[in-house]
């Protein structure tokens, strides 16, 4: 029996056909008048806010200033990274800020108390990060308790354990000169420019190699000018923070100079590399988003639900593991509160305002990074304004509940579009 | 059906008195069912029946109480969806399974993504699909990039299918793909059923639409409250007869496999 005639396009050619530039950038705005509208309302606010704030009190657009931005926003915004696996199934980890209490504390502990080295300490916070998260998860995943309740009740008992371990009042300080290289140290202006020549040329290169594999199967791929417009906008962009950081930003350079990129904007690259990678370029991170998207058809496609609700807990709280390490840099020290009072909601501020769903199955990695400038920039400026920490809750308060109605506004935009 | 079985050579699938309850529910009681290389065999009877349930206890998605179930004339278990897709069993579920928030392609390679190391290869898998949709006749779909959230009911159908055809199956089990469609789609639908039998693939359909039965099967088995009423071949029944199965699980002319107090099953 043959196929009824119906009009059959032409080739497979039809459905996968190169967009021109007018339809990429048709489809674009499409999509976002669809309600699919990613980072854009964060990248809105930043610039608004990095205008009103460059206004007010022009130091905030000092090259100083822009360094401390980095260092401040450096711990929730790797917090925030790994809660976006989190999200990504429509859970979440309350317990984020104080297990990145608990391994800063367990590190400090090591290195100062115990005389541990480094690479030791680190791996041993790490690790306990990874066993927090193994436990969570499993709660979650196997045991079948809400993750609101299983990682409400680690917040509680983590405050507890980082008390124990630090002491109440007591404090323990960081010598180790590697850990605090971290936040209070700057990669030497040459390899700088280095680091950002190869990071720009291996992503053009990657960009390019993936636009020819798919041009020689006959597939729709980018189109040229989009391709070098991204390119040129990330080099330009980079380069331009590249060349701020190299400034001097020492009051006095005679005596200490101060210029170079923050050692935690590699790092962070780095981890936005590798986790960006995981969960786009990996079956793994499909699994994720599927999981997130609709959890029984993820199942029914062979998928091992359990298997990836635990992972996620397990990155999220490794990643809180790194967080804490840099926070402890930053500090030079630990107290029994680190990764207490807003470090948390920071950090899910960070991924939601950076256009990860709360609902699952819809964010990015960089979402997180985004967000996580939003959250640094009210803070720095508003502490440059001179409002007291009450006012800048508030703030970060209001900006959290306006990212959360913006997610849920557009998901029922989505919906009524029919783009879910 | 003895006879039918020399008749048809060996079933590729055949489950053997399977029980299935849900808690205190006995949705499934010792049902027998065959399906056979080269044939399509519709799968009837009322709502809750147990229709989906049957394909889901051979998709693993359900594990049966109790029964044999034989692949190739071999005794098997499956434990998940895995299992089967291993066995070359595809099943497009009623209510399609799939992520709203992937793409086609995304969709149609779930579980099973092709990669090279550990790298998706998603300009292969892109590819594949493109042309298995082509070979579906998909008309309407406007890229293989398209959030399936954005696709109409129809097209979901399509994707569903299509995801079930990618892989060289040996059997393709459909629950009710003609739901959701218009007129044209589905004539292809059975048209691309009738197509995967004369392929050599047994198929089984499901539908509650007697005239597309007719139009495309060569056996039909129907459900009657969990049990299974008859197994006949399509020619050796007209319309009313099966419409009796499904409504009283009996009818004249046919054999019915029911134990004769037919009620004694609906206690539960
Ligand atoms: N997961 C479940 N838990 C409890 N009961 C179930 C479950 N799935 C199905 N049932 C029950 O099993 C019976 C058969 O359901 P099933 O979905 O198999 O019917 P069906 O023949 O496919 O019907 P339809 O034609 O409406 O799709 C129904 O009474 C239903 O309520
Ligand atoms: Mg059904």
């Amino acid at each position: 029996m043959s196929a009824p005639t119906v009009d059959v396009p032409d080739s497979p050619a039809e459905l996968t056909r190169s967009p021109s530039l007018g339809e990429y950038f048709r489809s674009y705005v499409d999509r976002v008048r669809g309600g699919d509208i990613g980072s854009l309302p964060a990248i809105f606010g930043l610039v608004v806010l990095v205008i009103v704030f460059s206004l007010l009190r022009p130091v905030f657009f000092s090259a100083g200033n822009f360094a401390n931005l980095l260092t401040q926003g450096a711990p929730i915004t790797v917090i925030a990274m790994g809660l976006v696996f989190v999200l990504l199934l429509g859970e979440i980890d309350l317990s984020a800020g104080f297990t990145s209490g608990v391994c800063a504390a367990v590190l400090a502990t090591l290195l100062t108390d115990w005389g541990w080295s480094w690479p030791l300490g680190v791996l041993v916070a790490l690790a306990v990060g990874l066993l927090i998260g193994t436990t969570m998860g499993s709660l979650v995943a196997r045991v079948g308790i809400p993750s609101f309740v299983v990682t409400l009740a680690a917040f509680l008992a983590f405050q507890g354990t980082v008390l124990l371990i630090i002491g109440e009042g007591g404090n323990v300080a960081i010598r180790d000169q590697t850990i605090l290289a971290i936040e209070n140290k700057n990669v030497p202006p040459v390899w700088g420019w280095i680091l950002w020549a190869v990071s720009i040329g291996a992503f053009a290169a990657l960009m390019l190699m993936q636009a020819q594999r798919r041009r020689a199967k006959g597939l729709a791929a980018e189109p040229m000018a989009v391709l070098a417009a991204k390119v040129g906008g990330l080099a330009v962009l980079t380069g331009i923070a590249v060349y701020v950081l190299n400034l001097e930003r020492s009051r006095n350079a005679l005596v200490i100079s101060l210029k170079g990129i923050p050692w935690v904007v590699p790092i962070i690259l780095v981890l936005l590399v590798v986790l960006s990678f995981v969960l786009g370029r990996t079956a793994y991170g499909r699994h994720v988003y599927a999981t997130g998207g609709n959890a029984e058809a993820a199942r029914r496609a062979g998928i091992k639900v359990a298997n990836i609700r635990t992972s996620v807990f397990m990155v999220c709280s490794t990643m809180a593991a790194v967080g804490g390490i840099i926070a402890a840099s930053r500090a030079n020290s630990v107290d029994p509160n680190a990764g207490g009072s807003n470090t948390l909601l920071y950090a899910v501020g960070a991924a939601v305002i950076g256009g990860t769903s709360l609902f699952g199955g819809k964010g990015k990695v960089r979402d997180a990074i985004i967000g996580g400038a939003v959250i640094a920039v009210i803070d720095n400026g508003m502490g440059l304004l001179g409002y007291s920490a009450g006012i800048k809750f508030i703030v970060t308060g209001l900006v959290l509940l306006i990212a959360a109605s913006v997610d849920a506004l557009s998901r029922k935009r989505a919906h009524a579009t029919g783009r879910a | 059906m003895t006879a039918n079985a020399t008749e048809n050579g060996t079933p590729i699938l055949q489950l053997r008195g399977i029980n299935k309850s849900f808690g205190p529910v006995h949705v499934l009681k010792q049902v027998n069912f065959a399906a056979y290389p080269g044939q399509v065999t519709a799968l009837v009877g009322d709502n809750g029946a147990g229709k989906s349930t049957l394909i889901k206890c051979i998709g693993g998605i359900h594990p049966i109480d109790s029964g044999e179930f034989l692949f190739e004339g071999k005794q098997v278990t499956v434990h998940g969806p895995r299992d089967a897709s291993a066995l070359g069993i595809e099943i497009v579920y009623q209510d399609l399974a799939l992520c709203d928030n992937l793409d086609v392609v995304q969709n149609m390679f779930l579980g099973r993504e092709q990669t090279t190391s550990i790298v998706l290869d998603e300009a292969s898998m892109e590819e594949r699909a493109a042309k298995t949709l082509k070979s579906l006749s998909v008309r309407t779909l406007r890229s293989t990039r398209q959030l399936v959230a954005s696709l109409s009911g129809g097209q979901r159908q399509t994707v569903a299918i299509a995801k079930a055809v990618l892989w060289n199956s040996k059997v393709v089990i459909l629950d009710e793909p003609t739901a959701a469609l218009g007129v044209a789609q589905t004539e292809q639908v059975l048209a691309l059923v009738r197509r995967l039998a004369d392929q050599g693939l047994a198929v089984v359909l499901i539908s509650h639409n007697l005239v597309d039965v007719f139009q495309v099967a060569d056996r039909i088995a129907a459900l009657y409250l969990g049990q299974l009423a008859a197994e006949v071949k399509a020619k050796d029944v007209r319309q009313p007869q099966v419409v009796e199965l499904i409504t009283t699980g009996r009818t004249e002319g046919v054999e019915s496999e029911l134990p004769t107090s037919v009620d004694e099953g609906v206690t539960a």
